[in-house]
């Protein structure tokens, strides 16, 4: 990689990391409502992941998605009025927190049900194959709470039975909301449900974003190679509750500082400094670049409009199709006028 | 720049939370994200950080507090910043809060207005109660379109014979029947019901004026509350009966003729002596509940008179009217009427009634239903004595006709006692010269 | 024009439409080898190939959720769920994901997918495999229902399906495969989604009716012919979106209404129906809707029971008599 690039990537998961925490605060004074699930502590595994993907492989994940809008290539001013529910929010103010998506970008999202997109992803991979984009990956998380629903099952064996081009990522953080890994799964480590699949499959570190991209890129050689599907359990944490409003009874504090002290950030520009590749007053000017991306993402977010009454009824059909019914009020109101 | 900590947004449906534990005291240092209270929700207690750095400045609210989510909890310093107690006050009240702790206040009591006489508003009376089952529209049992084909063409239903269930009448019930009147020669009569059927053109109204909303006066408030209360919560009962009041306009007339015109005599003053007198042998209805377990019969006998004012209605009491003359009884209501409408009604003048009478026969008003003042037993609707035709022996005579409404409280008399009340009052105002005695 | 069997339009229909287009394909158990349970798809395997008519593991999530996958790349993909009761299992990828993904990431998505299913009782297969579900899917917006009643429809609907852009539910029933029927010939002869369609002029009764119940409604109307009762029979043949303007203008001549469905009665296709005609005709109404459906039980094996429990042309008969004299 170029300094750039490593520059690049160090702020790329500082804008994840300010992000997040800036989210949290929108959430507690009332200006995102609904839920919301920060991505505090597993930069890596987004920015490592997207910084090996290419241009023509799909991203796929579940609710805990604004890490991956990012490294996706979205702009964080895009992300943050989707949070805010703002028009010119990815999504028109109409998906949030958990409906983050550029199809552009070849990121599709950003979904609320555990483990219901995994069997859309086979589907994303079937449709490249059918379409003989050989080169093509799609690249699914999915977190380790989702290993145990019947959609995984599904999933994976078609996708192996096929034998289509899908890179599995289970983020495992170590807990399903507020179940531990060990009180839902029936084995210990989730790359082994691969091997009920005849799938190949990894486990490996998610705290260091160099490691990460090493490992995947690795990995998808061998999936571009026609390898098949695989599974690559990333070990990661996060610092934060499932969502805002978790009291995370089902942790200690021991247990959280003692990841805290892996911090992939930390990690990350420990090595950079090590290595030479930048000082860290280089890398605090980047963390103020990414405060000052961030703090101008939330006030592009606040002067957006909210979509207006019209956008309640756009979008349910592709084609012009007539609403069966506005609701009472504007029902009546539709028939005053 | 001092920054202000308020109640955060801890789950997604929270509304409010509790500040169960102070963790950095006023004077402590703060290092943002520093655990800096406890927050208890429905849910769970959790901690909350600080998002700033400095020194806690003040806390805005004592522990054990409960408050909705944004409301200000504590004012944050920066380093080496002091803010005097002004300027922190200032810093709330502009983010809309209250500079100090608030606890929970138990919410005052609306103050107890002036005792207030019920409103001639539009009442059913006893005879108008329905106490049937559903009535279909119109008391026929017919189809929408049934119904639209009968209003087009002018047909009362109720003459049509309906062959659907249960004797719904439907369409080919409206058509047999005009097909009947066709038949019968009654040609004409259909003709002409249908002719008169021009089409409606349409109408445009002129101009209107705008709606009008007007603020409730104290007074109309007060009543209206009061009014509310008696009506939902005791139980009414109403009996009419009609006077003879023949005898009584004649003395009236007699007596009056004998008075300065300042002093004349109203029907109304002989009524309240006649009620007042009856009451003594029905001391039930002189009464009021207390504690919902006991009864007290009033010693006094005072009748409450409604007066109408601006704004509403008062009752003005004529204190002991058993005891007092009618001569005295009309001065005293003249007075006292005359003091409410002007405004400089006394305590004294809407103390104490134990029984109250509304008059609406000025207004020529058939027959009427007044609601109880609580905490009253029971109250007098009095309505216009009118000439109508009445039969007596057999024959068919002029007479004069009076009917007055009881509204009782079923929790202290029961119809047979009231009824009786009626009969007895009936022996005053139908015999008058009792009142003089 | 060529008589043929409701099969055999849709087989048809599926095979013209995939000649002609590239992106078409099918997926689902046994459609490929096995050529089909109900044999719709017979011959197909041999002819486009196993990419193009895939066979799946019985995994009715993936069926869908892939089917939604390939969709979002741009592939027309055409589902089949060897019945309708088995869109439980894919209940989750069928209401809220194909449903909702084009709403909530405002356009972003595309789903041009069309999903086949088989409803409907009489065979003795017991309550789990003979339901007539429609209502529930019908309730979802985002999705469009449709379900023929008469082989032409189907040709006509299926071609429409496959070449909406939405996702679209294609409810067939199971004994209408062998009914015949005239089929207009022509690889572009489309029938509308969104519009039902009067099958039968009257003027006495109006019966409003889809898929099976359309064949049940037609011959109870030449019963009622024999009695001088001339019933007018509207096809809804979609559910969602609902289609009242040729079901009005019929109640606004005949007045009175009868609406059959195979599935249960509470909650069901009749219950919106006649909410319908009263909110929008409620002047012309000379007598209650009647409304002919399943009996409300677990439909069971016994044969008889089974007949029993099932909406027979005789009950839209009686039904339509009881309306016209009461």
């Amino acid at each position: 990689m170029e300094k750039q690039e490593y520059l690049d990537l160090y702020r790329e998961m500082v804008v994840i990391r300010r992000l997040e925490e800036r989210a949290a605060e929108l959430y507690q004074q009332g200006k995102i409502g609904g839920f919301l699930h920060l991505y505090i502590g597993q930069e890596a595994v987004c920015a490592g992941i997207g910084s090996v993907r290419q241009p023509q492989d799909r991203i796929i994940t579940a609710y805990r998605d604004h890490g991956w809008a990012i490294s996706a290539g979205m702009d964080p001013k895009v992300v943050m009025a989707e949070l805010l529910g703002k028009k010119d929010g990815c999504s028109m103010g109409k998906g949030g927190s958990m409906h983050m998506a550029d199809t552009s970008l070849n990121f599709w999202g950003g979904h609320a049900i555990v483990g219901a997109h995994i069997p859309i992803a086979t589907g994303l991979a079937l449709g490249d194959h059918y379409q003989e984009n050989d080169d093509a990956i799609t690249i699914c998380m999915f977190g380790d709470g989702a290993t145990n629903i019947g959609f995984f099952h599904e999933g994976l064996n078609l996708s192996k039975v096929w034998n289509l081009p899908v890179l599995w990522v289970c983020e495992n953080n170590q807990y399903g909301m507020g179940t531990a890994v060990e009180r839902a799964s029936a084995v210990s480590e989730i790359r082994q449900k691969a091997e009920g699949y005849g799938m190949p499959n990894d486990r490996i570190d998610g705290m260091d974003v160099m490691n990460v991209r090493e490992q995947v890129a690795r990995v998808m050689e061998e999936i571009r190679n026609g390898g098949g599907p695989h599974l690559l359990e990333i070990m990661t944490y996060r610092y934060r509750g499932h969502s805002m409003g978790d009291p995370e009874r089902y942790r200690n504090k021991e247990e959280v500082k003692k990841w805290e002290d892996e911090d992939p950030i930390g990690v990350f520009r420990k090595y950079l400094v090590k290595e030479g590749v930048a000082s860290d007053e280089v890398l605090d000017e980047q963390d103020d670049l990414a405060e000052k991306i961030i703090e101008e993402a939330v006030e592009f977010a606040e002067a957006s409009p909210n979509p207006g009454k019209d956008l309640l009824f756009e979008h349910i059909y592709a084609e012009e199709t007539s609403i069966e019914y506005r609701g009472y009020r504007l029902e009546n109101e539709s028939e005053e006028n | 720049m001092a920054d202000l900590v308020t109640m955060p947004k801890l789950g997604f449906d929270m509304a409010e939370g509790t500040l169960v534990r102070w963790v950095k005291s006023e004077g402590d240092s703060v290092a943002k994200g520093d655990v800096i209270a406890e927050i208890e929700t429905d849910k769970a207690t959790v901690e909350v950080e600080s998002s700033f750095s400095g020194k806690m400045a003040r806390h805005l609210v004592e522990e054990e507090t409960t408050l909705p989510v944004n409301a200000p909890i504590a004012v944050i310093t920066a380093e080496g910043e002091t803010l005097s107690d002004e300027d922190i006050d200032k810093l709330v009240a502009a983010a809309g809060g209250e500079p100090k702790a608030k606890k929970a206040e138990a919410k005052q009591e609306p103050k107890e207005e002036l005792k207030q006489a019920e409103t001639p508003e539009k009442e059913p009376t006893a005879e108008e109660v329905v106490k049937e089952g559903v009535q279909p529209v119109g008391g026929v049992r017919s189809s929408p379109l049934a119904r639209r084909i009968a209003e087009d063409k002018e047909v009362d239903l109720k003459k049509v014979e309906g062959s659907g269930p249960q004797g719904r009448v439907v369409k080919k019930d409206v058509e047999a029947y005009l097909d009947e009147l066709r038949k019968e020669g009654r040609e004409e009569e259909a003709e002409v019901v249908e002719k008169v059927m021009q089409p409606v053109t349409a109408f445009s109204p002129g101009k209107v004026p705008e709606d009008e909303v007007l603020p409730m006066s104290r007074l109309r408030q007060a009543i209206g509350r009061r009014m509310q209360d008696s009506n939902q919560n005791f139980p009414h009962f109403y009996l009419t009966r009609e006077y003879r009041t023949d005898k009584l306009l004649a003395l009236r007339k007699e007596i009056n003729q004998l008075l300065p015109e300042a002093e004349k005599i109203s029907v109304n003053d002989f009524i309240l002596k006649a009620v007042a007198l009856a009451l003594r042998q029905y001391p039930n209805l002189n009464a009021s509940i207390e504690d919902d377990t006991h009864i007290r019969r009033f010693g006094h006998i005072n009748i409450g008179v409604a007066v109408a004012v601006e704004g509403g209605l008062m009752t003005v009491v004529v204190s002991d009217t058993d005891q007092k003359p009618v001569r005295l009884i009309a001065r005293e209501v003249r007075e006292m009427a005359g003091r409410a409408r002007d405004g400089k009604v006394r305590n004294d003048d809407i103390q104490g009634s134990t029984f109250s009478i509304s008059n609406l026969g000025m207004y020529g008003i058939d027959n009427f239903a007044a609601i109880i003042n609580p905490p009253e037993a029971a109250i007098l609707a009095i309505s216009a004595a009118q000439t109508v035709p009445v039969v007596e022996d057999g024959e068919l005579k002029v007479g004069s006709r009076m009917k007055v409404t009881l509204s009782a409280d079923h929790r202290v008399t029961d119809g047979a006692e009231a009824a009786e009340f009626m009969q007895v009052l009936a022996n005053y105002l139908e015999e008058p010269m009792r009142l003089l005695l | 024009m060529a008589r043929m069997t409701m099969r055999e339009a849709i087989s048809q229909a599926l095979w013209e439409e995939m000649e002609r287009d590239e992106r078409v394909f099918i997926q689902g158990e046994e459609v490929g080898v096995w050529g089909g349970t109900y044999a719709v798809t017979k011959g197909f395997y041999d002819h486009f190939g196993e990419k193009r008519v895939r066979d799946t593991p019985i995994a009715e999530t993936a069926i869908i959720g892939s089917a939604i996958g390939a969709a979002l790349t741009g592939l027309r993909p055409v589902a089949e769920l060897m019945t309708i009761n088995f869109a439980f299992v894919a209940m989750d990828h069928i209401v809220n994901e194909a449903a909702k993904l084009h709403y909530m990431f405002a356009g972003q998505f595309k789903l041009p997918l069309v999903i086949r299913a088989t409803s409907g009782g009489g065979r003795q297969l017991a309550a789990t495999h003979s339901q007539t579900p429609d209502a529930i899917f019908a309730h979802f917006p985002g999705l469009k229902v449709v379900s023929p009643g008469t082989p032409a429809d189907a040709k006509g609907l299926l071609k429409s399906a496959i070449r909406s852009d939405d996702p679209v539910l294609f409810i067939e029933n199971a004994t209408l495969y062998q009914t015949r029927g005239e089929v207009p010939e022509g690889v572009d002869v489309l029938e509308p989604l969104g519009k039902s369609k009067v099958q039968r002029e009257g003027d006495a009764v109006t019966i409003v009716a889809y898929s099976k119940m359309v064949q049940a409604a037609l011959q109870a109307a030449d019963m009622l012919a024999e009695d001088g009762i001339e019933a007018e029979v509207v096809d809804l043949r979609s559910l969602r979106p609902l289609d009242m303007d040729p079901v009005i203008e019929s109640f606004k001549r005949t007045n009175r209404a009868v609406v059959a469905e195979e599935g249960w009665r509470s909650y069901g296709i009749g219950a919106e129906v006649s909410a319908r005609i009263y909110e929008l005709a409620f002047d012309y109404v000379d007598a209650p809707v009647k409304r002919v459906a399943q009996a409300e039980v677990p439909l069971p094996y016994n044969a008889e029971l089974e007949q029993l429990a099932l909406p027979q042309t005789e009950d839209i008969y009686r039904a339509a008599k009881e309306v016209v004299n009461g």
